[in-house]
């Protein structure tokens, strides 16, 4: 394997980790306020969906964003209404939600566009171009360095600088503000918080917002710039990964970010090479495959260091029992 | 406390949720511009209108059977299985290898046979997630996700570098052999002098699922096993103090429901398919969730969603043939159920118990 292909498996890695960053940090601002949240999936199709189709009918990118994040946020609401409000089972809200956007897509579509649960390809400024950073031309030539800032930094589309941008915001807003302190104390002990004068209610509703938003940039990603238009199931269970990135990084930013690029790096492998020859030995695609959610078995099953969720995670608040 | 009566718990509530759910679905279908009633029309004759339409209705219903009752089995202790799609992937493996590599005289034996093996391979799925629930605390819903992606990887790897005939490109096991064909409803039917349609894929499987759905009523409620099932599911604490082992029930209770979840693809590649391909399950795991939540983790209230739910994959191939309407509806309409039955249960059930609450008081 030489220099070159490597920079182009890490490439590859940096654009598929993006979507499993964005939505494993959505799921981070959610379960740390105590929702969980297995309709990260569910969120992401919703707008892949709406972004792609807002984008081809209008022709630009950002009115795509936007739609497919207010379809991601309206999920984002009825999980809460669901789970807050009227204190149900977030998991089996979760459930419901990847079926309706799964149904949803397609149904929409298929009305919409009538080319069996996909939008018109994305032409243009339908779609996020890349972007070059500056000096990437001028330095290209340079050995070694040259090739890492053009190839692997420089060149990919906005979302994906905002992805890697929300981490370090999302350890700031976390561990160094006073909302962040509360969404923490809020998935811990939501009594306490609720003491103190807080309303927990209103934390988990913003935290879910939150997610929302989030889940929608991912899926806007997807859609508008990873690949050129919405196709049914296009998300692929990558909302699941995500969920296992968060485990995998006991709910914790950097972690998350180390955890989606070794999952991206997976997806990256697998997707270059089918089977991967060591020696006499063959590894089979889909081990790669299945690789993310073996880790996270393993992870889960506390073999390399426990980890614990959210104290009051999956829990409804009940105030005065 | 009981502020409802039994029978508004247990058939009020769930009625509210589905007409909820339908009257969503119809303004779904009005949004995509056709005519609800109409699309009932078509659904109905479809599904119900010919013994034709009744076996393909019987048939999904038979997996929905499995499928649920392995969920409401988990809900009773409290345990929530996603993981019946893996369950019933790796149950179809437990099928093929039993109906490929022994040669057996006849097809009662060979379902037998299946069906233990079915069991088993589902129930072996489910094992490691509950053990690792059970001993080490990881979240079963999780672990059960997890597995769901496993097996789809492993039997994509079984079928496409180990079973596949030498010079099939299809990824799918060879035809089973004749001698394990399961009789149809037709061929069970016409020594009654009932003609049932030949070409519907509804099998002897479904009697083994009425079978199934009794064993579960007597397992849940008239053994001792049951009742420590259904204590831990009300509370652990209570149960752990009444000498009923926490990592005993969570182990049997995954058991069981796994190895019920594998039981469908008897259904599904012996009876019907008589080869295993890929993606057998046909998201049939997860319609269990919808059907076990309606039924109320009661096996008559699965048996009933299960036919329903048959009702609705049945109508909506037909409304995918006839109208503009995709497939899909059905997984919008499995959400919306899902939703109301699920989710948002307390939404239905807050309002109706403030007003048994007034009317017992004046």
């Amino acid at each position: 394997m030489d220099f070159l292909t490597i920079i182009q498996v890490l490439d590859s890695t940096i654009r598929l980790s993006t979507p499993l960053l964005l939505a494993c940090l959505a799921g981070l601002f959610s379960e740390r306020a105590g929702i969980f949240d297995i309709g990260l999936e569910g969120k992401m199709l919703a707008a892949a969906f709406f972004s792609a189709a807002i984008a081809a009918v209008t022709g630009s990118v950002w009115l795509g964003l936007l739609a497919g994040t207010v379809a991601s946020l309206v999920l984002s609401g009825l999980h809460g209404l669901a789970s807050i409000t009227f204190r149900g089972n977030q998991l089996i809200s979760g459930v419901a939600i990847n079926f309706l956007a799964a149904g949803m897509t397609v149904l929409v579509a298929q009305d919409w566009f009538q080319q069996g649960g996909r939008t018109p390809s994305l032409i243009g400024g339908g779609r996020f171009s890349p972007l070059t950073l500056p000096f990437a031309e001028a330095l290209r030539d340079v050995p070694l360095l040259g090739p890492i800032y053009y190839e692997l930094i420089s060149g990919h589309s906005i979302l994906v600088y905002v992805a890697f941008l929300c981490v370090p915001a999302t350890w700031w807003v976390l561990y160094r503000t006073r909302f962040g302190l509360r969404l923490r104390a809020v998935g811990e002990n939501p009594a306490a918080v609720d003491t103190a004068g807080v309303s927990v209610v209103g934390m988990r509703y913003a935290a879910v917002a939150i997610c929302g938003l989030l889940c929608g940039i991912a899926g806007a990603y997807l859609a508008t710039a990873l690949q050129a238009g919405f196709v049914k199931d296009m998300t692929a269970g990558r909302g699941y990964i995500a969920l296992a990135a968060l485990i995998f990084a006991k709910w914790r930013p950097w972690q998350s970010m180390g955890a989606c690029l070794l999952f991206g790096l997976l997806q990256a492998v697998a997707l270059r090479y089918q089977n991967i020859q060591l020696g006499d030995f063959v590894i089979p695609v889909q081990v790669m495959d299945a690789l993310p959610y073996i880790l996270t078995v393993v992870i889960l099953a506390g073999f390399v260091g426990k980890a614990i969720p959210p104290r009051a995670g999956g829990e409804p608040y009940v105030k005065e029992r | 406390m009981d502020v409802m009566p039994k029978w508004a718990e247990v058939i009020l509530v769930p009625l509210i949720s589905l007409v909820l759910a339908a009257i969503l679905s119809a303004v779904v279908i009005l949004g995509i511009g056709e005519d609800p009633i109409a699309a009932v029309e078509i659904m109905v004759n479809g599904a119900l209108g010919s013994t034709y339409g009744w076996g393909y209705t019987l048939y999904y219903a038979t997996n929905f059977i499995f499928t649920g009752l392995a969920v409401a089995v988990a809900f009773h202790a409290r345990m929530f299985n996603i993981g019946g799609e893996g369950q019933g992937m790796l149950g179809g493996l437990g099928v093929a290898l039993v109906c490929l590599y022994v040669p057996w005289p006849h097809w009662t034996i060979a379902l037998v046979a299946a069906c233990a093996g079915a069991a088993l391979f589902g129930a072996a799925w489910a094992a490691i997630p509950a053990y690792l629930q059970a001993k080490r605390g990881s979240h079963i819903v999780i672990t059960t996700i997890m597995f769901n992606f496993i097996a789809a990887a492993v039997l994509n790897y079984v079928l496409v570098n180990l079973m596949r005939p030498a010079g099939s490109m299809d990824p799918a096991t060879e035809r089973f052999p004749a001698a394990v064909h399961l009789p149809t409803l037709h061929e069970l039917l016409l020594p009654l002098g009932i003609n049932f349609s030949k070409s519907a894929p509804a099998n002897v499987t479904l009697l083994v699922a009425v079978l199934a759905c009794v064993a579960v009523w007597a397992l849940i409620w008239r053994t001792r096993l049951g009742f420590g099932l259904r204590a831990y599911g009300h509370s652990e604490t209570g149960a752990l103090y009444a000498g009923i082992s926490p990592v005993r029930i969570i182990m049997i209770s995954m058991l069981i429901s796994g190895g019920l979840a594998g039981l469908m693809a008897v259904n599904s590649t012996m009876g019907e398919a008589e080869r295993l391909v890929l993606n057998a399950t046909e998201g049939a795991g997860f319609i269990g969730i919808a059907v076990a939540l309606m039924g109320r983790s009661h096996p008559f209230g699965v048996f009933l969603a299960a036919i329903l739910f048959g009702f609705l994959y049945q109508g909506g191939a037909e409304l995918a043939l006839w109208t503009k309407i995709p497939r899909e509806l059905i997984v919008v309409i499995q959400a919306l159920v899902i939703l109301f039955t699920g989710a948002l249960d307390n939404m239905v059930r807050m309002p109706l118990e403030r007003l048994f609450l007034r009317m017992r008081k004046g």
